[in-house]
């Protein structure tokens, strides 16, 4: 039989419909390397500008001064045809070394010195606000998870979480402004005239609000993440087998001893990762601190307070705020642009580092519970 | 209100397991001779919300014997075993609308009644093996840390007795400090067993203990269960019409939420009183 008279199956060249295919597969393929290109410009030109702030090549290799010191005025002036670059403690001692000589200086605010300060605001900020977060939201992903029956009211409550979560960070700032900061009750031994005041025997508790405080900050924040952390909790909850408890309940346990003992401690490294999640947030935002708890200088560090409880009641310096301050109210230049980047890069890292620790701390916690 | 108060000093000071304490007790001794029925169900109606699962139940269930719920799925032998320790009670929307469950002539579902003394004299041994994700000794002594027993030597005897009533020690006991759940699935439910007794229950429910098991496992744990039955009275659900049969003393035959017969399980195979038993056991449907 003569083969041309067999019909042809198969078209030799590919049908439209895979060319379409391919072009839509190269669309896709180029959103996804896309991204990639854009962490890699973010993290690089981060690094590659920031790190000179922190590392340098002569030992001790890190750029101590930098990681300890506070922000200082940058001075640049000429004298005596040469051109000087000092902080202010420094410029002023130069000066009247040489018998306060009259100089033209430019001087760039924060340029100087370091950003310690903002690193222990930072991680003060994010060490307490979690606290906070993590055990209203643990507590409450039990009561809606364990305990609760289900009904309108817990509707509602996750409606409330829903919403909440869709807050933007500026609406939580004013809130925490109008709610901690102006409002929130504090314990004073005598009445206060200019707010409400309500007489409690042995003092008076005087709605007065916290003022620009660690404590409206922590507050602020952990109402942010609260959504976060309530959702993965419930999640990880979830994921515990509905076998533990039953078990523990059979043996004579009360709900709780069998929540504590059973669930939580299995459901802990889940809720753990997320609140990864939580720390970055709690860590970059600015929004919410900017009216709450952060200041844009602050020369004392927040130990070094007459009385413990101050510590409370203080601002702090903040990274993600002092980026703003140093990359908005400063001029761009070579002389700022050491504390700018070399800000975002520490960030950066303290982040990372936050996390870090904390994927650390679970896995040792799931290796320990396997089921 | 006196009968819970009873109840209670029941629940704490009546010896359960040891031969020498039934012959102590005349309560117990009477039990012992399946005079006084361990539980009575007296016209049960329960609801999932709507949907009734039980509908007017009311038998006896005879201490110091095997009784065995038989039925084909969702006939509501399942609903019944968990009524008797309360884990319904866990459950949305599950109601009784009338009757009563009397364990030892106590109604366990008085307002009076603490549900965690009745979960220490009613144990339970689920579907699904479920030991925590503990140590084997952790398993076992977890329900005596509940009651806040902390001396060591008192959890090590506690310990090796229930592994050794549950059959299980001599297989364990070199590694009772190893994660349960390196355990065989057999080994496993009766790791479930030992636990249950590890609190001395005065009754254990089993909720198809079986099902998930081989059958050589499943002869350890029918073997296990025919020596539990000296010192415990025992409820077992089962799908396995095999296992009633060579297991039970009573065997209790459900449908569609009615309990259809109860009685001897010799009489009950050989000899059913009702079409609908003779049916199911028969295999001709189920």
């Amino acid at each position: 039989m003569d083969s041309a008279q067999l019909p042809q199956l198969f078209s030799s060249s590919p049908s439209s419909a895979i060319r379409k295919e391919k072009w839509v597969f190269s669309i896709f393929r180029t959103a996804t390397y896309s991204i990639l290109a854009a962490a890699t410009l973010v993290f690089g030109i981060i690094f590659v500008k920031g790190s000179g702030s922190v590392f340098q090549a002569e030992a001790p290799f890190i750029n101590i001064p930098f990681l300890t010191q506070a922000p200082e005025t940058l001075h640049v002036f000429t004298l005596e045809d040469k051109r000087y670059e000092m902080g202010d403690r420094q410029f002023r001692a130069f000066l009247e070394s040489r018998g306060n000589p009259a100089v033209k200086d430019d001087n760039y605010v924060y340029s100087a010195g370091g950003i310690f300060p903002c690193i222990v605001g930072t991680v003060f900020l994010v060490v307490g606000s979690m606290a906070i977060a993590l055990f209203v939201g643990i507590s409450s992903a039990v009561f809606l998870n364990e305990y609760s029956r289900g009904g309108r009211a817990v509707e509602l409550l996750r409606l409330a979480i829903l919403n909440l979560a869709g807050v933007p960070s500026i609406v939580f700032g004013l809130f925490g402004y109008g709610l901690f900061v102006l409002f929130a009750p504090v314990l004073q031994s005598t009445s206060n005239p200019a707010c409400l005041s309500i007489p409690l025997g042995f003092a008076y508790l005087n709605f007065s609000g916290w003022g620009v405080s660690l404590l409206a900050g922590w507050f602020t924040l952990a109402f942010m993440v609260l959504p976060v952390v309530i959702t993965a909790s419930e999640e990880s909850l979830k994921a515990v087998p509905k076998g533990f408890r039953d078990g523990s309940l059979a043996l004579g346990a009360t709900q709780w001893e069998a929540i504590r003992t059973n669930v939580l401690p299995y459901a802990l490294p889940g809720i753990l990762t997320s609140s990864i999640l939580g720390i970055a947030r709690v860590a970059g935002e600015t929004a919410p601190i900017m009216f709450t708890a952060a200041y844009v200088v602050r020369d004392r560090l927040p130990w070094e307070v007459d009385r413990i409880l101050d510590v409370l009641f203080q601002g702090v310096m903040a990274l993600p705020y002092h980026i703003y301050v140093v990359s908005s109210k400063i001029p761009q230049n070579e002389y700022t642009e050491r504390v700018q980047f070399g800000t975002a890069f520490v960030f950066l890292s303290v982040v990372l580092l936050i996390a870090l620790s904390s994927v650390l701390l679970r896995n040792r916690m799931r290796s320990r519970y396997r089921w | 209100m006196s009968d819970a108060t009873s109840f209670s000093t029941y629940l704490t000071t009546r010896p359960v397991n040891s031969a020498q304490n039934s012959v102590a007790s005349p309560a117990a001794s009477d039990a012992a001779s399946g005079s006084v029925p361990m539980i009575e169900v007296e016209n049960l109606n329960f609801f999932y919300g709507q949907s009734q699962a039980l509908h007017g139940v009311t038998l006896k269930i005879p201490a110091r014997q095997v009784t065995a719920f038989i039925g084909p799925s969702g006939c509501g032998k399942s609903t019944l075993l968990r009524c008797f320790n309360r884990m319904n009670d866990l459950i949305e929307s599950t109601r009784i609308a009338s009757g009563h469950i009397k364990i030892q002539g106590v109604d366990i579902y008085d307002p009076a009644v603490d549900v965690i003394a009745l979960r220490r004299q009613v144990g339970m041994v689920f579907q699904k093996s479920n030991p925590f994700p503990k140590s084997i000794y952790q398993n076992v002594s977890y329900g005596l840390e509940l009651q806040g027993v902390k001396e060591r030597k008192r959890l090590d005897e506690a310990v090796e007795k229930s592994l050794r009533g549950a059959a299980l020690w001599e297989e364990v006991k070199d590694r009772l400090h190893t994660s349960a759940l390196g355990l065989s699935g057999g080994q496993q439910q009766r790791l479930c067993i030992a636990r249950a007794i590890a609190v001395e229950p005065a009754v254990i429910l089993m909720d198809e203990p079986c099902s998930a098991l081989d059958p050589i496992a499943t002869g350890k744990v029918e073997e296990l269960i025919q020596q539990l039955k000296k010192n415990y009275t025992i409820v077992i659900v089962t799908h396995s019409m095999q296992q009633a049969g060579r297991c039970s003393d009573e065997t209790a035959f459900f449908y569609l939420g009615k309990l259809i017969e109860i009685g001897n399980t010799k009489q009950i195979f050989t000899n059913p009183k009702h079409q609908q038993t003779e049916d199911y056991i028969t295999g001709r449907f189920g």
